[in-house]
């Protein structure tokens, strides 16, 4: 066992622990707010509400389907031989203690100058920073993290056409029909299954062993179908009570669709918080994760060691205070600032990115959920369904693609020679 | 705070649009009022109106100016930004016009020949009629972005624009009725009386024409 290990390995997961807590704490007083605005922007739930949505399903997604991009983020990113971490593995420790300062640090600068910075690319930055600096160019699996950033293009494209299909999808179903209330009745349930299959779905193929449940693919199938069947249950006893009102409709032809709407987007903003979890939880536990690992076994580096459940747990803790303590106020002006996504549109937004991430989640790709919504909005934009988009934030939010890494990565740099000063 | 969502959502130029017109459709009833007022030589009343229409015509002034500073290039839209720019210009000169005939009503105390009275109250309802058709279409807006600005919605929406034609050919036919008696009794009337009425006459068809090409300009915006 490496000396300084013995010396302050303590120490080492103290801190790592603070700074993945309040990496977590940042994801959620910020990023959460992101994938919940858009349902209480179209009066689908109350803040009260999508704050239980958030802690109820963003910890389900972190715990049942966090684990791929965790592991991505802890041991997928570095190369552990060619890094030389088996000589000395207190440098993947200063590293990712690094990261995730580094990372934590770039969110909390952006976010309070109002910049769109994404969780998932300023860690990913991080890391890779004080790999290359610190130790070498060779201690980056660079095919995986260019699949990463690829990834990065493509779901935001994959998202946006989605979100155009599913929505066109509404148009000829439903809103430009003789009689939309009583198709919106029929073909509601329909979409709402389609929100519990495809998520649970793709959930259970990529495998729940760490809950102690294996299934084959035919086996996963028919759970996730009854899954779906069961939100569609719960979704047609909340429909039971909607009836067309003349009244309300007598300014705006579509008043009682849209609250038919209204409790689609319930499930998908849970399908959303679910897809966030899954994927951003990793950002701030992956790195504390490898730290544990080192730590734990004394510098020795298993071929795969488990994820402990300790981990999972504070990152979802982290999350739900960071909802609690400043997440609500950030989800109430996202939520008045888009007033003109109607339930019919918002949830194609969040299907189609709930989706696309929860994929990426299951494949192990980390990717921001926060762009992927973005796309999808586009995409619901480019079937004529959005009033007014304003392109210029799209423009910042790319931009701010572009700069976070190399910030990221040179916060990381810098705290990691300092660390390395310090413990030697 | 950073939120990427929020402020990726613009002002929506479509409420404002359909609040424009409602605005410029009161200039156009309001002109009724005045123009009754003057057949019961109740100037003191017109006066009133009169200042009553000019307000009303500055705040859809406003409004213009306000919708044209919130549509820049950068944003979005699911119709042509240059289509919705002439819908309010159409919206917005029908307003002028209301109010300059109101101007010339009651700067010069219009006097009409008893016998006309009734000839131009008609000649004043069809073109409150063209443009009540075109408000009616114009509300119809947020039903179309609704239904993706196709389909149903909107083959409802030329179904308005058509019946918009019929009612300001009835405006064009009562125009010329009133002009061929008035330049009947043209000798009874004090020369420049005639002009003023042969102008005010034209003008009330001019506020038909423009909600007719108003609902042009909205079959354009949908259609691309």
């Amino acid at each position: 066992m490496s000396e300084i290990l013995s010396q302050y390995g303590f120490i080492f997961l103290v801190l790592a622990c603070v700074f993945a807590f309040f990496m977590a704490w940042g994801v959620g007083a910020n990023d959460v707010a992101n994938a919940m605005g858009t349902s209480v922007g179209a009066g689908a739930i109350t803040i009260k509400q999508a704050i239980l949505i958030a802690m109820v399903f963003e910890f389900a997604g972190a715990y049942l389907a966090g684990g791929e991009v965790t592991s991505t983020i802890r041991s997928g990113i570095l190369d552990i031989e060619k890094a030389g971490f088996e000589e000395a593995p207190e440098l993947l420790i200063y590293g990712m203690l690094s990261a995730l300062l580094a990372a934590g640090m770039w969110l909390l600068i952006a976010s309070r100058r109002g910049w769109p910075v994404s969780t998932t690319h300023s860690i990913i930055g991080a890391i890779v920073g004080f790999a290359v600096v610190g130790i070498s160019p060779d201690a980056v699996k660079w095919g995986q993290v260019w699949s990463i950033v690829a990834s990065w293009v493509v779901s935001p494209l994959v998202s946006g056409l989605a979100a155009f299909l599913l929505f066109w999808s509404v148009q000829k179903l439903i809103l430009d029909t003789a009689d939309p209330f009583r198709n919106a009745k029929k073909y509601v349930p329909f979409y709402i299954f389609l929100v519990g299959f495809v998520i649970s779905m793709v959930t259970l193929v990529k495998g729940l062993r760490h809950v102690g449940l294996e299934l084959s693919f035919i086996q996963s199938t028919i759970f996730a179908a009854v899954i779906g069947m069961f939100a569609m249950m719960v979704g047609i006893f909340f429909m039971r009570g909607i009836k067309e009102d003349k009244h309300e409709n007598e300014d705006f032809h579509f008043a009682s669709v849209e609250r038919i709407f209204g409790v689609l987007m319930i499930f998908t903003a849970c399908s959303m918080a679910f897809a966030h979890g899954s994927n951003d939880v990793a950002n701030a536990i992956g790195p504390l994760a490898a730290i544990n690992g080192v730590v734990q076994s004394g510098g020795v580096f298993a071929a795969e060691s488990k994820l402990p459940v300790w981990i999972l747990l504070l990152g979802g803790v982290g999350i739900a205070s960071g909802l609690a303590t400043l997440g609500y106020k950030v989800i109430a002006t996202i939520g008045k600032n888009i007033t003109e996504l109607t339930p019919s549109r918002g949830f194609a937004a969040e299907l189609a990115a709930a989706t696309t991430v929860v994929i990426a989640s299951g494949t192990g790709i980390p990717v921001s959920t926060t762009h992927t919504l973005v796309g999808a909005v586009l995409g619901v934009g480019l079937a004529r369904g959005i009033g007014a988009l304003d392109l210029r934030v799209v423009g910042k939010i790319f931009l701010s693609w572009i700069v976070t890494l190399p910030i990221g990565a040179g916060f990381s740099i810098i705290i990691f020679f300092i660390l390395r000063a310090i413990f030697g | 705070m950073s939120n990427a969502i929020g402020a990726l959502f613009g002002r929506s130029p479509i409420r404002p649009v359909q609040e424009h017109m409602a605005k410029a459709q009161n200039c156009v009833a309001l002109l009724g009022e005045i123009l009754e007022a003057g057949f019961n030589n109740e100037w003191q009343k017109a006066e009133e109106l009169f200042q009553a229409i000019s307000t009303a015509e500055n705040a859809a002034d406003k409004l213009e100016r306000d919708i044209r500073i919130h549509l820049p290039k950068s944003l979005f839209l699911p119709v042509a930004r240059s289509d919705l720019i002439d819908l309010v210009r159409y919206q917005d000169r029908m307003s002028n016009r209301a109010k300059e005939i109101a101007g010339l009503v009651v700067g010069r105390k219009m006097q009409t020949p008893e016998n006309l009275v009734g000839l131009m109250r008609e000649h004043y309802q069809n073109a409150l009629n063209t443009s009540t058709q075109a408000l009616k279409a114009i509300n119809e807006l947020d039903e179309l972005l609704v239904a993706g600005f196709g389909g149903r919605e909107a083959v409802f929406v030329e179904g308005l624009v058509v019946e918009l034609d019929r009612l300001k050919n009835k405006s064009e036919s009562s125009q010329s009725e009133l002009r061929s008696c008035l330049f009947d009794m043209e000798d009874s009337l004090q020369p420049i009386e005639a002009v003023f009425l042969y102008k005010v006459i034209d003008k009330i068809e001019e506020i038909a024409g423009i909600a007719y090409k108003l609902g042009g300009s909205l079959l354009l915006l949908v259609a691309r």
